[in-house]
């Protein structure tokens, strides 16, 4: 058991642990949103582990930093507090979510072969400048559709919460 | 560092939760955190299988990333305006809860 | 390895968050008492001995430990204690990879005087200072108030916003220097530059024998002073320093998230805003003042001017405590700044911050790197 093995383990514990607490977490909107970052910070500790170091840092800065506060700020901004679900369907919905859940699992489990063991990486793998020069040269028109993208969300969301156009 | 049958176990096992965050809850804020972890579970996918065949070094060794990147983009994108619907929704019920906005019969 | 890495992380806790942040409590009292033309406070005294003053963080932190804590009624408890604690560690932890020194090799062995210098340096940094965010919202939410959520709301629409802008405004510094790492900043601006180099990169006029033996330092400022007033802009917006501070707006909403904190909670927030203090100085020193160089003097011309009396190792040992001093001397001369400013200006409103971040700071740092994508260009021949 080598220190990533054990480091994966643990981050992985953590990122289901506070997923589930997210999930079943029916009092408290605000905690479930701070699962939710536990999940996100977990989940960027298992990309460097997997060589992935610009692909954990933008996880924590775009995901853990801004996403979540943007849900917790509507969730302050409404003043939401708890929900419950109603005794009788909830028993229900929660059977019919946990067995569609069982049966993805064990769907994509059983297309499980046996994989190669990792190859070496070259150095620089995963590294700011290797994924730099892959954006802007390989994949520099997806960049530019995807900044097409944010721009028609930035106006459709500004639309959405106005409160009158005039 | 563990097998990538691992990796990919914690991706479906993140996914499944996130489906059950999006069926048996009714806030819709709630709905749209569960679809936030359904992304990250497909991006750990994205960079596992992209740590096991990085491709050849010089062209494309990064497909994996990229792709992670522009999914992180496209989440953004869908929170920001999933959140404005969330705030319109509220404006004109006064409550995030799917129920009250399902006109449909049964 | 890992006992280098401790040895420099305990000489960080120790140095800058116990030593100089109470130091700067001072500060802030002192000057502010000076600038007012005042005197300031001087009474806590040790056996009839008050040291203009010296003796006030002492007693403050006394004061903060014996204090009741008070939780207020219907407010959540797990967060509420939390809370203090996400915004302090984020603060501490950015420290890590400053570099306080440079590289000295001691008879064969490399030492760098950074904790960490990981290969995305100053990514880690805004990737901490995102997750601070929390600290704030939590507690503004937790209090169960409503000057409270209000000073919550408005920290985290002014955090998120100003990230972007604090990101931005340093790309121009990522383009010139080609690195993130900070030791590789610091290590580039050690040397000089001639005042009139530009004219011969850009125009292709050579400069006259007259003009070319005046050499400024190679610091960041020189190579991008509207990145400089920028980045020092939003990172005092990001850490809700004055002017900036509506969220704790102490005229309007009480004192915004950290109302309902009392003792020793309040405490760790109180630090945890001097300690960023120390962290927005260590950066700008960083990035823009030349890190622990000396200015004019590169470290080869210092060890070579010591060890014409002494042998090469103490001279290196003694240009480690000559640049340490440095970098000391500019976050101090940071701080300074920092303090004027606050005392300074008034607070702006609201939506001046929101303006001033998405319809100023934004245009003109992307102008930035166009401008500076465009001299680099142009520098290396327009290849």
């Amino acid at each position: 058991m080598t220190v990533p093995a054990i480091l994966f383990y643990v981050f992985g514990a953590l990122a289901v642990l506070s997923a589930l607490g997210m999930v079943l977490n029916v009092r408290n909107t605000v905690a479930a949103a701070m699962s939710l970052v536990v999940t996100m910070v977990s989940l960027a500790g298992i990309f460097v582990l997997l060589e992935a170091h610009l692909v954990a840092v933008i996880q924590v800065m775009v995901y853990g930093g801004a996403i979540v506060v943007l849900f917790l700020f509507v969730v302050m901004l409404l003043n939401l507090r708890s929900d419950d679900f109603a005794p009788g369907r909830a028993r229900l919905q929660k059977l019919a979510g946990a067995l569609l859940a069982i049966w993805l699992l064990a769907r994509v489990s059983k297309g499980f072969v046996s994989f190669p063991p990792w190859p070496p990486l070259p150095p620089g793998f995963g590294g700011y400048r290797q994924l730099g020069v892959a954006l802007y040269t390989d994949y520099v028109l997806l960049v530019e559709v995807v900044s097409l993208l944010l721009t028609a969300a930035i106006v459709g969301a500004l639309i959405l919460a106005k409160r009158r156009i005039d | 560092m563990v097998p990538l049958e691992h990796v990919i176990g914690l991706s479906a096992l993140l996914f499944g939760i996130g489906v059950i965050g999006v069926v048996t809850r009714r806030n819709l804020i709630v709905i749209l955190m569960s679809i936030e972890l359904m992304l990250n579970a497909a991006n750990l996918a994205f960079v596992g299988f992209n740590r096991l065949w990085p491709g050849a070094p010089g062209e494309n060794a990064l497909d994996g990333q990229v792709f992670v990147l522009m999914v992180i983009s496209v989440a953004a994108a869908e929170v920001a305006v999933g959140l404005g619907i969330v705030i319109a929704m509220f404006r004109n019920r006064d409550s995030v809860d799917i129920d009250d906005v399902s006109l449909l019969k049964w | 390895m890992p006992v280098e890495v401790i040895v420099k992380s305990l000489f960080i806790l120790l140095v800058v968050v116990a030593g100089l942040a109470p130091v700067i409590t001072w500060i802030e009292r002192k000057q502010s008492a000076v600038m007012q033309d005042r005197i300031g406070a001087n009474r806590a005294d040790v056996a009839g001995l008050t040291v203009i003053g010296l003796l006030h963080p002492l007693a403050d932190v006394i004061k903060l430990l014996t204090k009741e804590d008070v939780v207020p009624y219907g407010a959540n408890r797990i967060m509420h204690l939390i809370a203090p604690v996400i915004a302090a560690v984020p603060a501490v932890v950015a420290y890590t990879v400053i570099p306080y020194g440079g590289v000295y090799t001691f008879g064969g062995e490399t030492i760098s005087l950074v904790a960490a210098n990981p290969d995305w340096g100053l990514l880690y940094v805004f990737a901490i200072g995102s997750i601070a965010t929390y600290g704030t919202v939590m507690a503004g939410w937790s209090s169960n108030n409503n000057w409270s959520l209000l000073g919550g709301l408005r920290a985290s629409a002014q955090m998120i916003s100003y990230e972007v802008t604090m990101g931005l405004s340093v790309v121009g510094i990522f383009m010139v220097f080609q690195t993130l790492q900070l030791q590789e900043m610091a290590l580039a601006q050690d040397t000089t530059l001639r005042l009139f180099g530009f004219l011969e990169r850009l125009f292709g006029v050579p400069v006259p024998a007259l003009l070319g033996w005046i050499r400024i330092p190679a610091w960041g400022v020189f190579y991008q002073p509207l990145g400089f007033l920028m980045f020092l802009a939003t990172i005092m917006a990001e850490n809700k320093r004055p002017p900036f501070d509506t969220p704790e707006g102490e005229s309007e909403i009480i004192a915004g998230y950290h109302l309902e904190y009392s003792g020793m909670r309040f405490g760790l927030f109180f630090m945890s805003e001097f300690i960023e203090v120390v962290v927005i100085a260590g950066l700008v020193t960083t990035l823009f003042l030349g890190g622990w160089s000396v200015p004019w003097l590169s470290q080869a011309t210092i060890i070579g001017a010591i060890s014409k009396l002494f042998n090469v190792e103490f001279a290196t040992g003694i240009c480690a405590i000559v640049h340490f001093l440095c970098f000391m001397l500019k976050v101090v001369v940071m701080i300074w700044l920092q303090m004027a400013l606050r005392w300074t200006l008034p607070r702006f409103r609201y939506d001046q911050v929101m303006d001033l971040c998405w319809k100023i700071i934004l245009p003109l740092s992307i102008a930035n790197i166009l401008v500076t994508g465009l001299v680099i260009l142009l520098a290396r021949g327009g290849a």
